[in-house]
């Protein structure tokens, strides 16, 4: 049976993250050939409705209100409520992002619904829809089905593709007045550590460095083949803890869960918690002084070798490639 | 100050995972609380040391996870509750677990409730938020820092890295992440002492809910591992063919470049 399914968009810095592409994509399978409706919420929010719809949303709903400037859970909770109330959808997808993880538990508590967080994978369509998510830190996964009521589900960036972008395609576009009233928590201040450019969790290439790397300055050959390879800087928790970079570029357990098509591990053991965050990229290079690290078990190839000889050798190899 | 801490009973996710009949073999395995819900324990007490009050310790689920809750008294909570589902409850989900503990909370009065950002095993970090919606108590996930005056809170939130500072009110629902402290080891006097903290075992039938009423809302149909990667590539040779080779392997064989 055919379901219509909200999309809800997520911006950052004006641009929408690819992850809500994806969501779209997500949607598609699930609506079984009914309509996808993207939802924006924000302050200013309408020039990125079009984009959805070009990324292959049905249409767009927008909620716009000086209040919802920032992610706060009860002004966004209350705008898509306001959207559910007219839409009555039968399916809801979110990114699993930081404000994802958050919204997603509070609407399905509303909802009274299920709630499947985390999926990397669709089978099937429509109701036969079976998700699947990674449990156990990524060492085990389950598919999981909603018995009853609303497919509530969210997504994990740069897992499920999403639809080729179509200049041409076109879609209704509305917008939703709503009085976003009582906010019980406020946002004093934001201090944002993430670096510019590529956002970590959605890089299709990551050069990633531990311990091995020894300083901040020796993340300096690491940043330049990432941007020689149009990707993103990452770090284990090791390299954070010992101050050679800033904690919003961890990978790991605690910090970000990433799934690039290229993971290169520099100087990184490879510890359980560190694995937690990456295993699960489509291709590991590890290069690691050590043969016995951790890190050679999950590699797809390895070099062992010291770093700061390597990644400028790797770098000059793919200029010469490029 | 009223304080509850939710916590969980988990497997050790640095032991070895194995399936069998899809399900997760627990045999032998090492269970511990959520390292995260360590981190709620360790904030409830803080708190109560500053602020004065109680801290009571709630975890849904077996019999077993009556050793988890006397942890968390030895490193310092007053009173622990089990609400052991184990005869009533065959599958359960996110919906199932917050449903119950909302049930548990709905009349207790907490000032403030603690739990972990997410478990190490299931992973979904659903449980916290929606027992606040279930509430309707003000809410932050993921918590780096709370500071409590009167009843004004100001709280540090992680967002992916980033830090956002944030000004709420009790009573109030936060979920911890890594940074919020360090958690403190059990201490043999306090060991002994939990020994002797009253530790309350409920049932459905003491909350007065019906199983129907929190039947869940979506199973699990099949857990498994992931397929076995083969062995990696160690590249062998001069370090200069090592690079080009692997510069090749990249864009050729594995086609990410």
């Amino acid at each position: 049976m055919s379901k219509k399914v909200l999309v809800l968009g997520e911006a950052r810095e004006g641009a929408l993250r690819n992850v809500s592409f994806e969501a779209i994509g997500a949607a598609k399978q699930v609506a079984d050939g009914g309509e996808v409706v993207g939802v924006l919420i924000g302050d200013s929010v309408q020039d990125l409705a079009q984009e959805m719809v070009q990324h292959g949303a049905d249409r767009v709903v927008t909620v716009e209100h000086p209040h919802l400037k920032t992610y706060t859970s009860d002004g966004f909770g209350q705008a898509f409520m306001a959207v559910v109330d007219q839409e009555s959808p039968e399916g809801i997808v979110f990114a699993h992002t930081a404000n994802g993880k958050d919204l997603a538990p509070k609407i399905a508590s509303k909802l009274q619904s299920g709630l499947i967080s985390d999926v990397t994978a669709i089978e099937g369509e429509g109701d036969d829809a079976t998700f699947i998510r990674p449990i156990y830190s990524g060492k085990a996964f389950e598919k999981v089905r909603v018995k009853e009521g609303l497919l509530f589900f969210t997504i994990r960036p740069n897992n499920i593709e999403a639809p080729a972008k179509e200049e041409g395609r076109s879609g209704d576009i509305s917008s939703l007045s709503v009085d976003i009233t009582n906010l019980r928590t406020i946002i004093e201040d934001v201090v944002r550590k993430s670096t510019d450019g590529v956002d970590l969790s959605e890089a299709k290439v990551i050069v990633a460095g531990g311990r091995g790397v020894k300083s901040a300055e020796g993340f300096e050959p690491l940043q330049e083949l990432a941007d020689l390879l149009g990707g993103a800087v990452g770090a284990s928790r090791g390299a954070c803890d010992a101050d050679y970079v800033d904690y919003s570029l961890q990978i790991g357990q605690t910090g970000k869960v990433v799934t690039p098509d290229l993971y290169i591990a520099a100087g990184i053991s490879g510890a359980i918690q560190h694995l937690a965050g990456m295993s699960n990229s489509k291709v590991i290079v590890a290069i690691n002084k050590d043969p016995e690290a951790n890190i050679f078990k999950v590699a797809d190839y390895g070099i062992v070798g010291d770093l700061f000889e390597v990644v400028p050798m790797l770098t000059e190899e793919f200029r010469k490639m490029m | 100050m009223n304080i509850y801490v939710l916590i969980k009973r988990t497997f050790d996710t640095e032991e070895k995972i194995a399936v069998s009949n899809g399900k997760i073999q627990e045999d032998g395995a090492e269970f511990i609380i959520n390292p995260y819900d360590e981190y709620a324990i360790e904030e409830a007490i803080q708190v109560r040391d500053e602020h004065g009050g109680e801290v009571t310790v709630v975890t849904m689920g077996e019999e077993e996870a009556e050793k988890q809750l006397r942890t968390a008294l030895a490193m310092g909570a007053d009173k622990a509750v089990l609400i052991n589902t184990e005869d009533d409850l065959e599958e359960l989900d996110q919906f199932t677990v917050a449903s119950v503990l909302a049930e548990y909370l709905k009349d207790k009065e907490a000032d403030l409730i603690l739990a972990g950002n997410v478990a190490i095993d299931g992973g979904s970090g659903q449980v916290g938020p929606r027992v606040a919606e279930r509430l309707g108590i003000n809410c932050v996930t993921t918590i780096t820092d709370l500071k409590i005056d009167g009843s004004d809170v100001t709280i540090v939130r992680d967002m992916e890295g980033d830090s956002e500072t944030i000004k709420t009110s009790l009573p109030l629902l936060v979920t911890a992440q890594q940074g919020l402290n360090e958690p403190r080891y059990p201490s043999l006097p306090g060991i002994m002492k939990a020994k002797k903290k009253p530790l309350e075992e409920l049932e459905l039938d003491d909350l007065d809910i019906e199983e129907d009423d929190v039947e869940a809302k979506v199973e699990t149909v099949e857990v498994y591992l992931p397929p076995k990667k083969e062995a990696g590539r160690i590249l062998e040779g001069d370090l200069s063919d090592q690079v080009s080779e692997l510069a090749s392997l990249l864009r050729n064989e594995a086609k990410v470049i």
